[in-house]
């Protein structure tokens, strides 16, 4: 077997593709010259300069805010939706449904946006609310999109899993409801967490829906950056970029690792289960009513 | 026994469970089409909110306008179907180019070690989650005409002048390419993982090259995860807003920039609404193939 082929090549030059872009940003947000093409020595200085701007930290706060709904409210509808999808075989409009759940990963967020832009038009006109677009339609526009993706996490756990243990717990006479909270849901937690932190770190990204369905005084943290990327590369910028980057790769690290320690915990514990039923069986098959094992 | 009948037609805590993530996205996700081609018929206003009304009730007299001033109009003014074709061939080629970079990395990623496998994935998936505009924004820094790409190619002697990237369609495809080219790679590799080498075995046994065992055996069966990564590509790239309007130039035309211009400069939400229509027009047969190929994923059914 050819251990350097065309294929390992491609994949390290892909990854440092991927990498290097963003590591170079980050070390230009440490230039203390003003002009971004000229290196004037390391200095902190930008990211000192960020805490003064109140502007800027209203915007972060805004955004941690509705991204912290929505990473519930997705995780939520989005762990909804996988059910239904895995474990409802039949019913009526089961194809609008699968479509609904999965036409967002794709939809082009123009369209989203000026389509969920138009509804909340429609409903302030129709039913008087919302009066005012802010937070809440955000969190409306943010909840739907990031539902599809937690759907798709979810759903491959969910298909993964043993049914026979929903099934005994079943016939036992646990209902429904019973068996999908004490025993579906912590079977699936790791990839719940999973969906949740994803959507988090996708309201907190999130540029375009955000302008079309945001209304005056509700600017999120992309929508500044935006603006502010426009006109050019600043120095200000590259040092809360950098910090954007920083923060989500350390998040998504954090996820990743305790969605593992959860999976390699949750292996071992039913290898021993298997381990302790095996050997008390087998005592039980060899002579169980002579003398119990010492 | 009337009781059980009864029971069973009275909704009940299934109805509930399917009722609640279906109403959602009914109501927030599939409704607002209907509304985006109900304003694509009015026309322009200055009014809060700015369109006419579609009904109107005077007199007894129930009077229906539709105006298909905004339709006709996209299709006189060569802007739009400029803009159109743009998107389009942007889309095409930076698939194209996602996918013959992605399938080789995929391809690797899922013959690698299970330890190393984890890691990469790891590394791969970490960029979907960060935002796509700070990533855009740092190819701004490397690729002005006083970049650090310029900079390093005179400093080699390369070039005598910096060379104009930022601001052409060069700058986009690269945007475009770097922003994707992780959605093209995850679908190829949850199919490529699951193949059973014992066939590539088989056919090597029986004298088959490498070469001959790549294309007769690992593209046909990997049919699926090039379909799925392709569509995750395609789909989004034609209506993309940020890499165009940060990367591009004046004469990169893409229908995404185009409908913002409308909607956030001229105010003409009728127009935009219509440049939306053709857009969804456009992309729907992508949309359902997609969807298609996902609900064969999301069921199980390989």
């Amino acid at each position: 077997m050819k251990r350097f082929g065309f294929s390992q090549v491609m994949l390290w030059l892909g990854l440092l593709f991927i990498y290097l872009p963003m590591v170079i940003l980050v070390i230009y947000s440490f230039n203390a010259s003003r002009l971004v093409t000229v290196w004037g020595g390391w200095s902190i200085k930008w990211y000192v300069g960020l805490l003064d701007n109140t502007q800027l930290m209203n915007a972060v706060m805004r955004s941690l805010e509705i991204a912290f709904y929505t990473a519930i409210s997705a995780a939520f509808l989005g762990t909804l939706a996988a059910f239904v999808l895995t474990r409802i075989p039949r019913f009526r409009g089961r194809t609008l449904f699968g479509g609904m759940v999965t036409a967002p990963l794709v939809m082009p967020e123009v369209i989203t946006g000026l389509s969920l832009l138009l509804l909340f038009v429609a409903m302030a006109q129709l039913i008087g609310w919302p009066q005012e677009r802010g937070i809440s339609t955000i969190w409306i526009a943010h909840t739907t999109f990031c539902s599809a993706y937690v759907a798709v996490v979810v759903s491959a756990r969910l298909r993964e899993l043993d049914l026979s243990i929903e099934e005994a717990a079943m016939d036992l006479g646990a209902k429904p409801w019973k068996v999908f909270v004490l025993i579906t849901i912590p079977m699936i937690a790791p990839s719940l967490a999973a969906g949740a932190m994803m959507s988090f770190a996708l309201s907190l990204d999130d540029l375009v829906l955000a302008s079309f369905v945001s209304g005056p005084g509700s600017t999120t943290l992309p929508m500044e950056v935006f603006s502010a990327v426009r006109l050019g590369v600043k120095p200000e910028i590259n040092a809360v970029a950098s910090l954007i980057l920083l923060s989500v790769s350390l998040f998504t690290f954090l996820a990743w690792y305790f969605s593992r320690r959860a999976e390699e915990h949750r292996k071992r514990a039913i290898r021993e289960a298997m381990e302790v039923t095996a050997s008390e069986s087998a005592s039980t098959w060899k002579g169980a009513p002579v003398a119990p094992n010492p | 026994m009337k009781l059980s009948r009864l029971k069973r037609r009275l909704p009940n805590g299934r109805h509930g469970v399917i009722a609640v993530p279906f109403v959602w996205l009914f109501l927030f996700f599939v409704l607002p089409f209907a509304i985006v081609l109900k304003i694509s018929f009015t026309e322009a206003d200055v009014a809060i909110p700015p369109y006419t009304e579609i009904y109107t009730w005077a007199d007894n007299q129930l009077s229906i306008v539709l105006n298909l001033g905004n339709y006709l109009m996209l299709t006189e003014d060569p802007l739009y179907l400029a803009a159109y074709l743009g998107s389009l061939k942007m889309a095409f080629f930076s698939t194209l180019i996602c996918l013959l970079i992605g399938y080789p990395m995929a391809y690797a990623i899922a013959r690698a070690d299970k330890e190393l496998q984890t890691v990469l994935l790891l590394l791969i998936m970490m960029p979907t989650w960060t935002a796509i505009l700070i990533r855009v924004y740092a190819w701004m820094g490397i690729l002005s005409n006083n970049g650090l790409l310029n900079g390093v190619l005179q400093g080699l002697g390369l070039i005598d002048a910096p060379l104009q990237i930022l601001n052409t369609d060069i700058a986009v495809y690269i945007g475009v390419v770097y922003s994707y080219l992780p959605f093209m790679i995850l679908p190829l590799f949850a199919n490529l993982v699951k193949h059973d080498l014992s066939l590539l075995e088989a056919a090597s046994d029986l004298g088959s090259s490498h070469i001959n065992n790549f294309w007769k055996i690992t593209v046909p069966l990997s049919k699926n995860g090039i379909i799925a990564g392709c569509m995750l590509v395609f789909i989004p790239v034609v209506g993309e807003f940020v890499i165009p309007e940060l990367l591009g130039g004046p004469e990169t035309l893409m229908i995404g920039k185009v409908l913002w211009q409308e909607f956030f400069n001229n105010r003409d939400w009728p127009v935009a609404s219509a440049l939306a229509v053709v857009m969804l027009a456009i992309l729907i047969v992508p949309i359902i193939l997609f969807n298609r190929n996902q609900a064969k994923e999301l069921e199980g059914k390989v």
